[in-house]
């Protein structure tokens, strides 16, 4: 049977929402890192629900800065320790997908061009929810949020999750990896892989924001696994350029039993579910799960 | 040992001499050369430190940060554009009260895009709770990065070095370049007491909420105000090792003079050599340099202007819509110290790289003696060195 760590490096007591995926994610992300670890966070919910002063819930060395340079501050850790002689402690960036894929995404791009030993995680809740659920870009298509209303002329997000795995990937990464709170040992598997090689590792966590998705706070996991069951979400790593799925779905289910567990799709007609479902059907094939 | 240096190199030498383990920098004119000459050090292995060639200025001090708050020393070097990119970190950085030190080669800020000098850069971020020194020469440069080292650490607060672009970076002067067994004895080894490290974990950076930010930045400022004292027993003690000082404000035929001229920066050279000619006739002219600028040495400063009748203010960056920072400075104060200013004026001059002449000195001279005749000012924020015909506002 595969363990996860019971040490808690991620103490409760935190003000994240009932059913937080992120949170999770945070929780098990530490589980993998251990003890020896300096974290550098962007800001944004993680941040802001884990350390209102006096108070944090990181059991483990850890540095905000701003929004935009998670991966910066990583990276003059990483070149700290290197000059300190403490090669056991790795460097690790986390960030949401605002703080990866839009505003963070140069210093991102730098940190891994450069070869610096630093992993780089995001959790990916799909918008800026920290702000009230804006969209980012890694929104998904057709998606509601507060910047991509529904209205008589604009229908919700008109654009497709940017790439970012694959832009990661292009830059020569040794590893890159998608990963979903719902599938725990899996996470946990990868986070330690990344984290034990060295040179410059990312990763991307699929975690709900229940207020964000709009979902029963009980439900989030569901929903999550739900993601990945449809193949809307897609556990995979790239390991020195080769791509691999760690988990095909048994049978793929129809990308509506995920869209409808969420009011952030409720706006939806059958005909636009169709039109993702063949989105979704086409990403599928091109990571080989059919 | 003597070497004929420009204040690039002088600020490059004085990185390599305090033994900086983390360099993270960009290029952008007229602060590259700093970080060429870093990098052939790195590269010689003349001096042992990781440069990190970062994708911006924003990363540059991201980096920075993150690799003082690991525990090491570290340096940047950036001008103008840079400097505004990186504004943001500027108050974070100072905010977490890292120890940092930063070369600032002075330049102005686009638009239009300009390359040449002016001080509008750093006067744009005075609130950034960055210690300021401006230098005169490369000397100057090379000794105020050493003490800002000291100052830095011991304060916990971020310290910014400016020089004027071109007119100290890319002219070569002769400098005293200290030993570096003298400056190991000057400057400790490197220590931050709250570094990032497993074995004691800290969380820095946390969220002020509105219970406790106020106090932070309260704090904050009265650690910059209180630095004050600090900076004085670096440079006195200094002053003893190596046999140079240079004081928060330095005074130049100052204390008597009728009409003292102020300044920040290289422009005190010129106006030291028109002084020198005005005292050579017997006129009342004297001139005081601001070396640092924040914490604002207001008690020196005031103290040292209580004979002045006439106080004009030439500085190369401008408060659009108001005036200059080190004017309007100036001016709160003598109000601050409950003591009737004298008649002041303030010469915006030199700006993007416009040469400042001993004529335009001599220029805002006779200005002030015609306010000193008449004792009254009547337009306080004037400008040196205006071409009216490119205005349309003469033929």
């Amino acid at each position: 049977m595969k363990k996860i760590s019971e040490v808690e490096l991620f103490a409760s007591g935190h003000r994240a929402c009932a059913g937080c995926g992120c949170v999770l994610a945070m929780r098990h992300i530490l589980k993998a890192l251990g003890k020896d670890v300096i974290i550098s966070q962007a800001t944004g919910c993680m941040e802001v629900v884990s350390t209102l002063y006096p108070e944090t819930s990181w059991r483990v060395p850890w540095i905000h800065v701003a929004f935009e340079n998670a991966a910066a501050v990583a990276s003059g850790v990483e070149a700290a320790l290197k000059k300190l002689g403490k090669k056991w402690i790795k460097s690790v960036a986390i960030a949401g997908d605002g703080g990866t894929a839009d505003i963070g995404l140069q210093a991102l791009s730098g940190m891994v061009e450069r070869g610096h030993n630093c992993l780089f995680i995001c959790y990916d809740n799909e918008a800026y929810m920290n702000t009230g659920i804006q969209r980012s870009g890694l929104t998904p298509f057709g998606t509601w949020t507060t910047t991509t209303p529904i209205g008589r002329e604009r229908r919700g997000e008109d654009r497709p999750k940017k790439d970012i795995p694959a832009i990661i990937a292009a830059h020569g990464a040794p590893y890159v990896a998608t990963a979903s709170v719902a599938y725990p040992f899996d996470l946990v598997e990868k986070v330690k892989k990344a984290a034990a090689i060295e040179g410059p590792t990312y990763i991307q966590i699929h975690a709900a924001c229940t207020p964000g998705w709009r979902i029963d706070t009980a439900k989030s996991i569901e929903v999550m696994r739900m993601a990945v069951l449809t193949g809307a979400w897609i556990l995979y790593e790239i390991e020195n350029g080769k791509l691999k799925v760690t988990f095909k779905p048994p049978k793929r289910r129809p990308v509506a039993d995920y869209l409808k567990m969420q009011g952030r799709f409720r706006h939806l007609t059958d005909e636009e579910i169709a039109g993702i479902q063949k989105m979704v059907d086409e990403q599928c094939k091109r990571f080989g799960i059919d | 040992m003597k070497e004929v240096i420009s204040a690039n190199e002088a600020a490059a030498i004085a990185a390599k001499l305090a033994r900086v383990k983390v360099i993270s920098a960009y290029p952008i004119t007229p602060q590259t050369a700093i970080v060429e000459k870093l990098s052939e050090f790195v590269a010689d292995g003349e001096l042992d430190a990781e440069f990190i060639k970062v994708e911006s200025e924003h990363s540059a001090l991201s980096a920075c940060v993150g690799a003082a708050a690991a525990g090491v020393r570290t340096f940047t070097a950036t001008s103008s554009q840079g400097l505004m990119l990186m504004s943001e970190i500027l108050f974070v950085a100072s905010g977490l009260r890292l120890p940092l030190v930063m070369a600032n080669a002075n330049r102005s800020l686009s638009a239009p895009l300009s390359i040449w000098c002016d001080q509008q850069d750093s006067f744009a971020v005075r609130d950034s709770g960055w210690l300021q020194i401006y230098c005169e020469n490369s000397q100057e440069v090379l000794d105020s990065i050493l003490q800002a080292y000291r100052i830095s650490e011991q304060a916990l607060l971020p310290v910014m070095v400016c020089f004027d672009g071109y007119i100290l970076t890319h002219t070569a002067e002769p400098v005293d370049v200290p030993d570096q067994k003298e400056v190991d004895e000057f400057l400790p080894p490197y220590k931050y007491p709250y570094s990032l490290d497993p074995e004691k974990p800290v969380t820095i950076g946390a969220v002020g909420v509105p219970e406790y930010y106020e106090e932070f930045r309260y704090m904050l400022h009265e650690a910059v105000a209180a630095s004050r004292e600090k900076l004085v027993e670096v440079d006195e003690e200094f002053g003893r090792r190596f046999g140079r000082r240079f004081g928060l404000i330095e005074r130049y035929f100052s204390d008597d003079a009728d009409i003292v001229l102020v300044t920040a920066g290289s422009l005190s050279g010129t106006i030291k050599d028109v002084v020198d000619d005005y005292r050579a006739k017997g006129e009342s002219v004297g001139h005081l340099r601001i070396r640092v600028f924040r914490p604002f040495p207001s008690d020196d400063i005031v103290d040292a202007l209580k004979n002045a009748k006439v106080v004009a203010v030439l500085e190369k960056d401008i408060s659009l819509g108001y005036g200059g920072a080190i004017f309007t400075d100036l001016a709160a104060a003598f109000a601050n110290r409950g003591r009737k200013p004298p008649l002041m004026i303030n010469f915006i001059c030199g700006l993007g790289g416009r040469d400042v002449s001993p004529m335009d000195i001599r220029e805002a001279v006779r200005q002030s003696a015609s306010a000193l005749q008449a004792g009254e000012v009547k337009r306080n924020v004037r400008w040196l060195g205006l071409r009216e015909k490119i205005l349309g506002l003469r033929a």
